[in-house]
């Protein structure tokens, strides 16, 4: 079994603890996939709704918001703009990891924009070597694709049993976002400093915003990240336009 | 809702979230940015995904999320802090989590 699978690795050239780390957030997400298909068919949608959105989209928690407002019976225009909203977030993610998004053809560029969630852009930022930044970022936006698809394509034919609750998963997923960005916040008192001013701010204004502002809000943190260097400098490589 | 209002609203949300999912590398590749700003840019990406964290760890529906969740979420920082695989955080998170449940807290 093992070496096998080690030999695929070697050949796509990605290392194995990167493999690893993908396939654990991919199987997280893909629990959670399960989770909104069959919240989506129990809110009356169609099948193929959130199966199609999750291949087009690909943005969980905007799915969720947009689903759950169809269901609520907002208007299509106001659900929309309330999950573009929510999205948002990937605009400053995709600048910051403009090095491997904007890298290669056309093809491959819009490929990687399409992978870019939480999970692969904070994966990507957790690597400092340019090499596994990139590959931390294809395989853990490949993994889970393929994981969220074919749980939301579970979830949805199942209807589902699955509590996802009752097991704790609704803890996974932040843990394992909280885990890639304890580097980062390890080794930088200013991005320290920014990032817990800016998660305060989040929490006190999530109950008066709509959803998603409350995270982008969250960028006045940065007033505090002065300028201390971090003590191992992170060089962000050129982008290769 | 009708079928083609269904799959307009799917193909708006999924072309609007490519579109500025692509904007980041697109507005990078045009304009020079000072070499302070690079880190800027690095930070804002912590930012958000701490934000997200904490949100999602504390609150669900706009209210607080209860015991559980954000205690899981506790046992899982408290892991990578000291170094433990990914793997192991987010397992003993959700086992955190389900166990405190178990117990009967929120």
């Amino acid at each position: 079994m093992r070496s096998p699978y080690r030999t695929a690795l070697t050949r796509v050239g990605l290392e194995p603890d990167l493999a690893r780390d993908a396939g654990v957030a991919a199987l997280a997400a893909g629990v959670v996939g399960v989770a909104f298909g069959a919240v989506s068919v129990a809110a009356d949608l169609p099948l193929w709704a959130p199966v199609l959105m999750s291949v087009v989209v690909f943005a969980g928690a905007s799915q969720f918001l947009l689903v759950g407002l169809l269901a609520a019976g907002a208007g299509p225009l106001a659900a929309v703009a309330a999950a573009l909203l929510v999205n948002a977030r990937h605009l400053p993610f995709g600048m910051a990891l403009a090095d491997v998004v904007g890298r290669g053809g056309p093809w491959q560029r819009a490929l990687a924009a399409h992978l870019l969630i939480d999970e692969s852009a904070a994966m990507a930022l957790a690597q400092r070597d340019p090499g596994r930044r990139r590959r931390a970022f294809w395989a853990c936006g490949l993994f889970l694709f393929a994981a969220w698809n074919v749980g939301v394509l579970a979830g949805a034919t199942a209807g589902s049993a699955l509590d996802t609750t009752a097991l704790g998963l609704d803890a996974a997923l932040p843990a394992l976002l909280l885990a890639l960005v304890l580097p980062a916040l390890r080794d930088d008192a200013g991005t320290r400093r920014a990032a817990l001013a800016g998660a305060v701010l989040a929490v006190v204004l999530t109950p008066v915003l709509p959803a998603g502002l409350p995270v982008l809000v969250a960028l006045l943190g940065l007033v505090l990240l002065g300028r201390t260097r971090p003590a191992t400098p992170v060089r962000v490589p050129e982008v290769s336009a | 809702m009708s079928t083609a209002g269904l799959l307009l609203a799917i193909a708006v949300l999924g072309a609007g979230t490519w579109a500025m999912r692509a904007a980041g590398p697109w507005l990078r590749a045009r304009t020079e940015l000072p070499a302070g700003l690079e880190r800027v840019v690095t930070a804002a990406a912590v930012v958000l995904l701490t934000a997200l964290v904490v949100t999602s760890a504390v609150l669900a529906d706009g209210g607080p999320a209860g015991v559980a969740r954000p205690a899981g979420v506790l046992v899982g920082g408290l892991l990578a802090w000291r170094r433990a695989p990914l793997v192991v955080v987010v397992v003993a998170a959700a086992a955190a989590a389900a166990l405190l449940r178990l117990a009967g807290l929120p």
